[in-house]
Formats: C-alpha cells, sequence, structure tokens
C-alpha cells in the first residue's frame, strides 16, 4: 500500500525552448508526485553532502570573525572604524543599505510573482524568502552596531518610559524602525506560512523518531484538509497583497534617511524609485549567487530549470536599466539644478580623490550587465553567476558612493575629511556575509529548500508549468 | 459509535476527490473534509466550506493603522510635543509612513494567526494520524473523510455510497 507510486503523471510537454530561444520548461519531463518528494523533502532527512561542510565551515569562520569585530566593537566603541566627522556614516550604513536591498528580492519573487500569477516563483520563493530573512538579519545588526551605546537600542521604540519622553515620529530614522522591522516580521510570518504544508510531508516522510517529533513539532499538526487549505491560501494571498506595498515602501523609507536630509548628492526626489529598482537589482544578483551552486550540488536542475536563470537574469537587466537611468538623473539633475555645491559633488563624485571607486560602480553595474542581452550568457550559469557577483560588488560600491562622496565634501570646505576603512570596517562587512551564508547554510540543511506542495501542483497541471 | 471518527476513502487523483466530493455534497453530507497534497482548486466550495479570513484581516489592519497614528499624535502633539522646523505639532504627512508600517503588521499577524486559529492549530494529534496511509495525504494521495458526527451516516450505507465512488480503499478511522 505504501509503495512509492512511480507512474510519470505527467506526459504531454510542449519543447523546451520557445522560438526565440528561451528555456520554457520549469519542470523537466516526467516528474511524478513521489520524485519531487523524494528530491526536496529527503534532503533534510539525509546526511549533508561534501560541499555542504566546506561552506558551512567557511561561512563559520566567517561568522566567528564577525564575533570578534562586534565584541571588539562594544568594548572599544565606534572609534575603531575609519568614521569620522564629516563621515560620520560609514561602512555600517553603506552594508545597512546594501543588505536590506538583497533581501527585496525575496519579497519580489515570493508577494509580486505570486499576485501577478507567475508559476516561475515555485522552485526559487523559499529560498528567496530566506533570503530575504537572514539579509534583514543582517541589515538590523548595523544601525544597531553604529548606535555606540547598542544597549539602549529599546529606547527607539514607543512605550511609556520614566523618562516620559517619546520617539519623534517626524524622523525618517524612527520610520526606519518600524519598517525594518514590519518587513522582519512580515517575512518571517509569509515564509512560515508556506513551509507548515512541507514540513508536514518531511514529518510523514521521516523515519527516525527524533526528526519525525522536530518536524511534527514545526508542522503544528497540519494535516492537509481542504478546509484548511483554504484559509491557508487566503492567508498567503492576502499576506503576499500586503508584503508588495511594504516593499516598495522599506527602501523608500531607507531612502528617505538619505533624501530628506540636505546634504549634496542626497536630498533628491529620484531617491525612492532608484533605490527601490537597486534593491531588487541587488536581490536577484545574491539570489543568482545562492541558487546557482545549491542547483549544481543537490543535482535539482530539473526542479530549478534554465527557464527560472533566465527570468532572472531578465527581471537584473531591467533593474540594472532603471539603476543606470538613476545615476544619469542625478548628473542630469545636478548640473540642472545650477547649485554650485550640487554640480562640485558631481565632478567631485566622478573626478576626486573616490573617482576610482565610482568609474568601478560604472563598470560593475552599468557595464558588465550589458551581457545579459545574450540568451547565451543567460543560459549558462557559470557565466551567469560571475556577472551577478559584479552586480552585488557594485551595489555594495553604489552605496559607499551615495554615502561617503555625499559626505566626505559637502559645504564648507574647512569640514572635508576622507574616509578610510579600518581593519575592523572590513571585518564587520565580511563577518556579516559570513552571519548570512551560515544563516543559508543552516536553512538548507534543516528545511526543505524548495517550496514541494507547490511543485506538486506543477506537476498535477503540466500545461501551467510549461507555456510561456 | 462513539470509538469511530469517520470513514476514510483514498483516491489517486485530484479529480477523483473532486469528484466524489461533489457526489458527497449531493448526497447531503455535511460534516466531511477532503485531504489533499496540494490546494485543489473549487475543492473547498464542493465540500461547503466557508471562510471569514478576509474581514478580520481588514479589522486587524484597520486597527493597526488607526491605532498607529493615534499613538504618533499622542506622543508627539500631546504627551511630549516638540517643534520640529516649525511643523504643525500634528503634522499628518510626516505620520504616514508608521500609520501604513503598523497597518502591515497588524493586518499580518492577524493573517497569520487568524488562519491558524480557525484552523484548529496547532493540534499535534488527530483521529486521521492513526492511519498509517493517511502519511501519504502530504505526499501523492488524495483523501475524503465523511465524519460518523454528520447526522446522515450509517456504517454500512455510507460505506455503499463511498464504494461507489470508485475508492483505492476505504478504511474505518478509529476516534
Amino acid at each position: 500500500m505504501n509503495a512509492p507510486d512511480q507512474s510519470p503523471l505527467t506526459s504531454n510537454f510542449s519543447p523546451s525552448t520557445s522560438p526565440l530561444g528561451y528555456p520554457t520548461n520549469l519542470l523537466a519531463p516526467g516528474q511524478t508526485y513521489e520524485s519531487v518528494n523524494k528530491t526536496i523533502a529527503d534532503i533534510p532527512l539525509k546526511r549533508a553532502p561534501g560541499p555542504w561542510w566546506v561552506g558551512f565551515i567557511i561561512a563559520f569562520l566567517l561568522l566567528m570573525m564577525f564575533l570578534v569585530a562586534v565584541t571588539w566593537l562594544f568594548f572599544k566603541v565606534v572609534g575603531i572604524w575609519g568614521i569620522n566627522i564629516p563621515v560620520a556614516w560609514g561602512f555600517a550604513i553603506v552594508n545597512f543599505v546594501w543588505w536590506v536591498g538583497i533581501a527585496h528580492a525575496g519579497t519580489f519573487i515570493s508577494a509580486i510573482l505570486l499576485l501577478l500569477f507567475q508559476p516561475w516563483r515555485t522552485a526559487i520563493n523559499r529560498f528567496t524568502e530566506a533570503m530575504t530573512l537572514f539579509a534583514v538579519c543582517c541589515a538590523g545588526l548595523m544601525p544597531l552596531l553604529h548606535l555606540g551605546r547598542p544597549w539602549v537600542f529599546y529606547w527607539l521604540f514607543p512605550y511609556p518610559d520614566t523618562m516620559r519622553v517619546w520617539p519623534q515620529f517626524r524622523s525618517p530614522l524612527v520610520w526606519d524602525v518600524f519598517a525594518v522591522g514590519t518587513y522582519f516580521m512580515i517575512s518571517l510570518l509569509f515564509w512560515y506560512l508556506g513551509l507548515v504544508p512541507d514540513l508536514a510531508t518531511v514529518r510523514d516522510r521521516a523515519k527516525k523518531l527524533w526528526q519525525k517529533k522536530m518536524y511534527a513539532f514545526f508542522a503544528l499538526g497540519w494535516r492537509n484538509s481542504a478546509a484548511h487549505w483554504q484559509r491557508h491560501q487566503i492567508a498567503y494571498l492576502l499576506l503576499a497583497g500586503l508584503a508588495t506595498p511594504l516593499v516598495l515602501s522599506v527602501h523608500s523609507v531607507v531612502s528617505f534617511d538619505f533624501s530628506v536630509a540636505i546634504v549634496p548628492g542626497w536630498h533628491s526626489t529620484i531617491f525612492p524609485p532608484y533605490f527601490v529598482a537597486g534593491a531588487i537589482y541587488s536581490g536577484f544578483a545574491m539570489s543568482l549567487n545562492i541558487v546557482i551552486p545549491v542547483r549544481k550540488i543537490y543535482h535539482l536542475e530539473h526542479l530549478i530549470t534554465d527557464r527560472y536563470l533566465n527570468n532572472m537574469a531578465n527581471i537584473m537587466l531591467v533593474t540594472g536599466m532603471i539603476v543606470a537611468y538613476g545615476y544619469f538623473i542625478e548628473a542630469l539633475m545636478a548640473w540642472y539644478s545650477g547649485d554650485i555645491f550640487e554640480i562640485y559633488m558631481m565632478i567631485n563624485r566622478a573626478f576626486g580623490p573616490y573617482g576610482w571607486v565610482f568609474w568601478t560602480l560604472m563598470l560593475c553595474n552599468v557595464l558588465v550587465p550589458q551581457a545579459l542581452w545574450s540568451a547565451r550568457i543567460r543560459r549558462n550559469p557559470v557565466l551567469l553567476f560571475i556577472v551577478a557577483l559584479f552586480i552585488n560588488a557594485g551595489m555594495w560600491i553604489e552605496r559607499f558612493v551615495i554615502v561617503i562622496t555625499s559626505l566626505h565634501r559637502d559645504y564648507p570646505p574647512a569640514m572635508w575629511a576622507m574616509f578610510y576603512p579600518t581593519k575592523w570596517d572590513w571585518m564587520t562587512l565580511f563577518g556579516s556575509v559570513g552571519l548570512f551564508l551560515t544563516l543559508q547554510f543552516l536553512f538548507i540543511r534543516f528545511v526543505p529548500m524548495i517550496s514541494i506542495s507547490e511543485t506538486r501542483e506543477l506537476v498535477a497541471e503540466p500545461e501551467k508549468a510549461n507555456t510561456l | 459509535m462513539s470509538e469511530t471518527y469517520g470513514l476514510l476513502a483514498e483516491f489517486s487523483t485530484p479529480e477523483a476527490l473532486m469528484h466524489a466530493a461533489e457526489e458527497a455534497y449531493a448526497a447531503g453530507f455535511r460534516r466531511m473534509d477532503g485531504y489533499a497534497p496540494f490546494p485543489v482548486e473549487r475543492l473547498p466550495e464542493a465540500l461547503g466550506k466557508k471562510n471569514r479570513l478576509p474581514l478580520l484581516v481588514l479589522i486587524g489592519g484597520i486597527l493597526g493603522g488607526g491605532g498607529a497614528y493615534f499613538m504618533e499624535w499622542y506622543a508627539n502633539a500631546i504627551s511630549y510635543p516638540i517643534n520640529i522646523g516649525g511643523r504643525p505639532i500634528n503634522s499628518w504627512p510626516s505620520f504616514i509612513p508608521i500609520t501604513f508600517e503598523l497597518t502591515v503588521l497588524c493586518a499580518g499577524l492577524t493573517a497569520f494567526f487568524a488562519s491558524f486559529a480557525l484552523n484548529g492549530l496547532p493540534r499535534p494529534h488527530h483521529p486521521l494520524f492513526s492511519i498509517p496511509e493517511f502519511d501519504r495525504a502530504s505526499q501523492d494521495r488524495f483523501f475524503l473523510c465523511i465524519e460518523t458526527k454528520d447526522p446522515k451516516f450509517h456504517p454500512e450505507a455510507t460505506r455503499a455510497f463511498l464504494q461507489r465512488l470508485n475508492p483505492i480503499s476505504i478504511m474505518e478511522v478509529p476516534e
């Protein structure tokens, strides 16, 4: 009775490429419910493969470096960083904006593509939602570390305290607390809500008692009832609808941290849309940097097909063009404003002491991504991985350019100064990458990394999976 | 009859389950539920299931947004008024971002917790879990369970009814 059902349920597949040569399959031919269950649900139940251990150990060592950097920071306070006056916002804020941006692709894929009925989110939404959570963790830490007295971070929350003062709700920095906090909570709920039925699948497939108990605990007694599925689907759709404006608001609020200030190079109305596009751009790049190796190591090419990579590359190309337009408008508006400080900021940004950083940014974010026009590169995982690495680096550099070059020469030349990062700055940056990757590796190890129930839906409706 | 929870029929495709659900509803059964490894479209409606989750989420969102604006207004205009750049004390445009964020947060929390609460979850044990075959409800099989609490339930007649739907198997679920 319990023998796995091996008969292929799917038969009529359309050809695997469209007339224009794009891959069309979301699922390789011949998949059954059982093959999908086995591929995804058995990964957390079996021993981890060798490459997982190598990756996890490297990530964990980086995390330990983060621990050292943070401990020394708490001991000595922010003076160990390269920040000064006028460059009071250094790496911590650059890292914060970078990580929040990376988080955005997860919500874009899981919420916006769900509302738009795009089936090509199925195999990657779980990954990228996890990526969102972990990136928001890294992001949230950065302003806290920058506080100087991080142990009183709770002063940011409105509560009736003995000092009888309240947060100043007109400040974008307070908006940020609410925006990032809400974003983390909603991402967590959305991720867990989608995960519960899959945890039930893992529970029902587990053989060892401790595994069965662990997954049963987190599956909350899910029993696949039609009435439960109905509420689950509605809750999921409503959360997607709520997360969609939220994701646009979060990076807009982050950009207000800059654009509400009167610093030349920050005080600009282009910031919210251009920050959101940049966020999705870097988030898709980070998703590709994770999905491509994981797909290879766990042999998931039949579930995460080339069509996913192709579509993600297309999104990067579009958002990359919006970002490039943002750079152009920034320069144009600086010139058009006729404002001496704005014009000087732009000239200094491109040809001043940090000019080489600006041109590296143009290389990484504008020039290299043009390779994505080629369908051959979009379908080649190795080249796509390299392009995505350039974009990730480029988006970090973009935030460096915005934060540092604007601050270091603002109004009176007597106030000008250079910012040089110290080793503690670098250790915090790469250490936070360690935190992100450690969490990501643990996620891959213990949680079904692709939505099993949604993939089963694709098996049941092959025509949905294979049309453009 | 108190020691039996219901009769469980097993099917191999979502279409068969859908057909069985329609037949059972037409035959007058109401205390029943379908079980499938993914949400089968229109199955809950065929079984006569309704839900009021969207209304709760709307209420959650309104309370969140209203509460947020009230909090900001009370804190910055009544309890501890501060003049920031000569702006009005109740400067509503600057209060909008947090009002929006907390609307989303409260609506989202309501959607999450209310969906589980209305489902009666978490519930670690359920009579159906004592059926070994039921493990496949989360994997590749489709089930229809007619409960003994249904007024139309009759041990033999209901079994004969389910048999006509051509299931793979019929199992009795102990309480």
